[in-house]
C-alpha cells in the first residue's frame, strides 16, 4: 500500500474519531446569548444541584462496587486455585456469563430481586451496586485471573502455610501484594464501567451521572455535552492507565 | 499451570471427606451470582411463558410475531448487521494499517490504546458526542451550513435508524481493531516469504494465502460485533427519545408502560428473544474461534 493511500486512510479514521470530540468541546463552550466562549456549561457540574448530586452518587457507587467486587471475587478465585481447582471452570463460566446475557435482559428480570433489596437496604442509590458487581464481573475476572496466573499462588501459599500462616494471612498478606497490578486494573475498569452505566440506572430509576446527563439533554444540552466530555475524559484516563498497568497481558487476551 | 492443578488435587484425594468444607468458602460468590444473575435470567425465561395469573401460556410469544415487534426485530438485525459489516471492514483496514507499522511506532501504540478505550465507550456520552456534532445546532452541521450551504441535518435522520448506525460505528470499529489485530499478528512472515519464493505476486499472496487464513477470524469478529450492537441499549436510548425503532428500545417501551394491551409479560418475551439471538450468535462465534486458534496462535 503506497504511503499516500495509507496517510489518507489514517486521516479519515482520525477525522471520524476526533471530530465528535472536538465538537463536544466547541459545543459546550459556546455562548448562545452573546456569542463567543463561556464556561457556564462546565461550571454547571459543580453549581447545578441535580448534576452535583448525581456525580456524587456515581462516585459512591463506583467505590462501593469495587470494594464489593474485590471482597466477593478475589478470595473466591484464590481459594479455587489453592484448594478446589475442579471448580475453576464453573467460576469462569459464571463470571463470563454477563457477556452473553445482555444487561437489558437482566434489568427486565431483576425487579423481584430488587424489591427484596429495597426491603433490606432501602432505596438509596448505592444499592445499585448489587447489579453493578454482576456487570463488571467478566472484566474484573480477566484482570484478576491474568494476575493470579502470573504468580505461582500454590507455592506461595504452601510456603506461607508451612511457616505457620493461617488462610486469612495467606490471602491478605501473601497473595494480595503479589497480584496488586491485577487488583488495580480490575478496579480501574470497574470504575470506568460503573461511571458510564445507563441501562440499569435509568430503568430502575436511580439518579446517576449518565441518567442525569440524558435527562438534562432536553433542557440544557450544553451542560449534558460538557458533563459527557468530562466523564469521557475521566474514563479515558482510567482506561489508559489500565493499559499501562496491565501491559503485556491484555495484548494476548484482548477480550 | 500443570503443577498448580496436580498439587492440591492430589491432596484432596487423600482427604476426600473434607471436600464439602473445602468448597464452602465458594458459597458467598455462588449465592450472590445465583441471586443477581441467574435468578433474573430465569425470571425472564420462565416469565415469557406465563400469563398474568402465573399459568402457562404461549400468548406472550405470539406478541413477538405481531408486525410491530417483527419490525423492531428486523430493524435491530439491520442495525447490527450493517454496523458489524461496515465496522468490521473499516476496523480490519485500520488494524491492517496499524499492524504494518513498526512495533515502536507512536501511531501504532496510540491507535491500539485508544481503540481499547473507545471499544468500551458506548453509552450516553457517545450519543451526546454526535448530538454536539450533527444535531441541528451541531458544530459540523453549522460549519457546513455557513460555509457551503449544505443542510446536513435534513429531516432529523440522526435520531432514527441511520443515526443509530453511524453512532454505533464509533465503538464497533475500535472493537474490530482490538479483536482483529491478534489475528493479523498471527500471520507469520515465513508464509509470505514462502509464497513469494514460489513466485507469487503480492496480490496472489493476499488473495490466496492471507485472506483465506484470516477469513474465519474475520467472520468470527463480525459475529462478535453483531452481538455487541444487538445487545447495546444506552446509546440508542439516549439518542432516540421519541418512538422505539429498535428492539432494545421496544423493550424499554414495554417495561415503562407496562399495561400496554394488558400484557405485562410481553417484556419478558422480548427479552427472551434477545437472549436467543445473542446466544446463537455468540455460539457461532465460539465455534469459529476454535477453528481460528488452530492457525493463529
Amino acid at each position: 500500500m503506497s504511503r499516500v493511500v495509507r496517510g489518507v486512510l489514517l486521516l479519515l479514521f482520525a477525522a471520524f474519531f476526533l471530530v465528535p470530540l472536538y465538537s463536544m468541546l466547541d459545543f459546550s463552550t459556546r455562548d448562545l446569548v452573546g456569542g463567543g466562549r463561556t464556561g457556564k456549561a462546565w461550571a454547571a457540574m459543580v453549581q447545578d444541584e441535580q448534576l452535583r448530586t448525581s456525580i456524587v452518587n456515581s462516585l459512591v457507587l463506583a467505590a462501593v462496587t469495587v470494594t464489593l467486587m474485590l471482597v466477593l471475587l478475589l478470595p473466591t478465585m484464590v481459594w479455587v486455585r489453592l484448594r478446589v481447582p475442579r471448580a475453576r471452570r464453573l467460576i469462569e463460566v459464571l463470571c463470563l456469563l454477563p457477556l452473553t446475557v445482555p444487561a437489558l435482559v437482566i434489568v427486565v428480570g431483576i425487579t423481584d430481586v430488587y424489591s427484596w433489596v429495597y426491603y433490606f437496604f432501602g432505596s438509596a442509590s448505592w444499592t445499585l451496586t448489587f447489579a453493578y458487581v454482576i456487570l463488571v464481573l467478566p472484566f474484573a475476572y480477566r484482570s484478576l485471573d491474568a494476575a493470579l496466573g502470573a504468580v505461582d499462588a500454590v507455592v506461595l501459599a504452601e510456603a506461607a502455610r508451612s511457616l505457620g500462616a493461617g488462610w486469612f494471612t495467606v490471602i491478605v498478606r501473601v497473595i494480595m501484594p503479589n497480584v496488586w497490578t491485577g487488583v488495580l486494573s480490575a478496579a480501574f475498569i470497574s470504575v470506568a464501567l460503573v461511571l458510564g452505566e445507563y441501562t440499569f440506572a435509568s430503568l430502575l430509576n436511580f439518579q446517576t451521572l449518565p441518567v442525569t446527563i440524558a435527562a438534562l439533554g432536553k433542557s440544557d444540552t450544553q451542560a449534558s455535552v460538557a458533563a459527557s466530555l468530562a466523564s469521557l475524559l475521566f474514563a479515558t484516563v482510567l482506561l489508559l492507565a489500565l493499559s499501562f498497568v496491565g501491559r503485556g497481558r491484555n495484548e494476548r487476551n484482548p477480550l | 499451570m500443570a503443577e498448580a492443578r496436580s498439587g492440591p488435587g492430589a491432596r484432596r484425594q487423600r482427604r476426600a471427606p473434607a471436600g464439602l468444607t473445602t468448597a464452602l468458602p465458594l458459597a458467598p460468590f455462588l449465592v450472590y451470582v445465583a441471586i443477581f444473575l441467574l435468578t433474573p435470567t430465569l425470571v425472564v425465561v420462565v416469565g415469557a411463558f406465563l400469563d398474568d395469573d402465573g399459568a402457562f401460556t404461549l400468548g406472550n410469544l405470539s406478541g413477538l410475531v405481531e408486525p410491530s415487534a417483527l419490525e423492531r426485530l428486523w430493524n435491530s438485525v439491520l442495525v447490527s448487521a450493517v454496523t458489524a459489516v461496515v465496522g468490521g471492514v473499516a476496523g480490519a483496514v485500520l488494524a491492517w494499517l496499524v499492524v504494518t507499522l513498526p512495533q515502536s511506532s507512536l501511531v501504532r501504540r496510540s491507535v491500539l490504546s485508544v481503540a481499547g478505550v473507545f471499544a468500551q465507550f458506548g453509552g450516553v456520552t457517545l450519543a451526546f458526542a454526535f448530538i454536539a456534532t450533527l444535531a441541528q445546532q451541531g458544530v459540523v452541521t453549522q460549519a457546513l451550513r455557513d460555509s457551503a450551504g449544505i443542510d446536513l441535518y435534513g429531516s432529523g435522520w440522526l435520531y432514527d435508524i441511520p443515526g443509530i448506525m453511524l453512532v454505533y460505528l464509533y465503538f464497533q470499529i475500535p472493537l474490530m481493531v482490538i479483536v482483529f489485530v491478534p489475528a493479523l499478528e498471527g500471520l507469520r512472515p515465513q508464509w509470505r516469504e514462502a509464497a513469494v519464493s514460489l513466485g507469487a505476486t503480492r496480490w496472489q499472496y493476499l488473495t490466496q494465502v492471507a485472506f483465506p487464513l484470516l477469513t474465519p477470524a474475520f467472520l468470527g469478529s463480525l459475529l462478535l460485533l453483531f452481538a455487541n450492537a444487538f445487545a447495546a441499549y444506552a446509546t440508542a436510548a439516549a439518542l432516540v427519545s421519541q418512538g422505539s425503532p429498535i428492539l432494545p428500545l421496544f423493550i424499554r417501551n414495554a417495561l415503562t408502560s407496562e399495561v400496554v394491551l394488558g400484557r405485562q409479560n410481553l417484556a419478558f418475551a422480548l427479552a427472551l428473544e434477545m437472549i436467543v439471538v445473542v446466544a446463537v450468535v455468540m455460539g457461532l462465534y465460539a465455534l469459529l474461534l476454535r477453528r481460528t486458534s488452530r492457525w493463529l496462535q
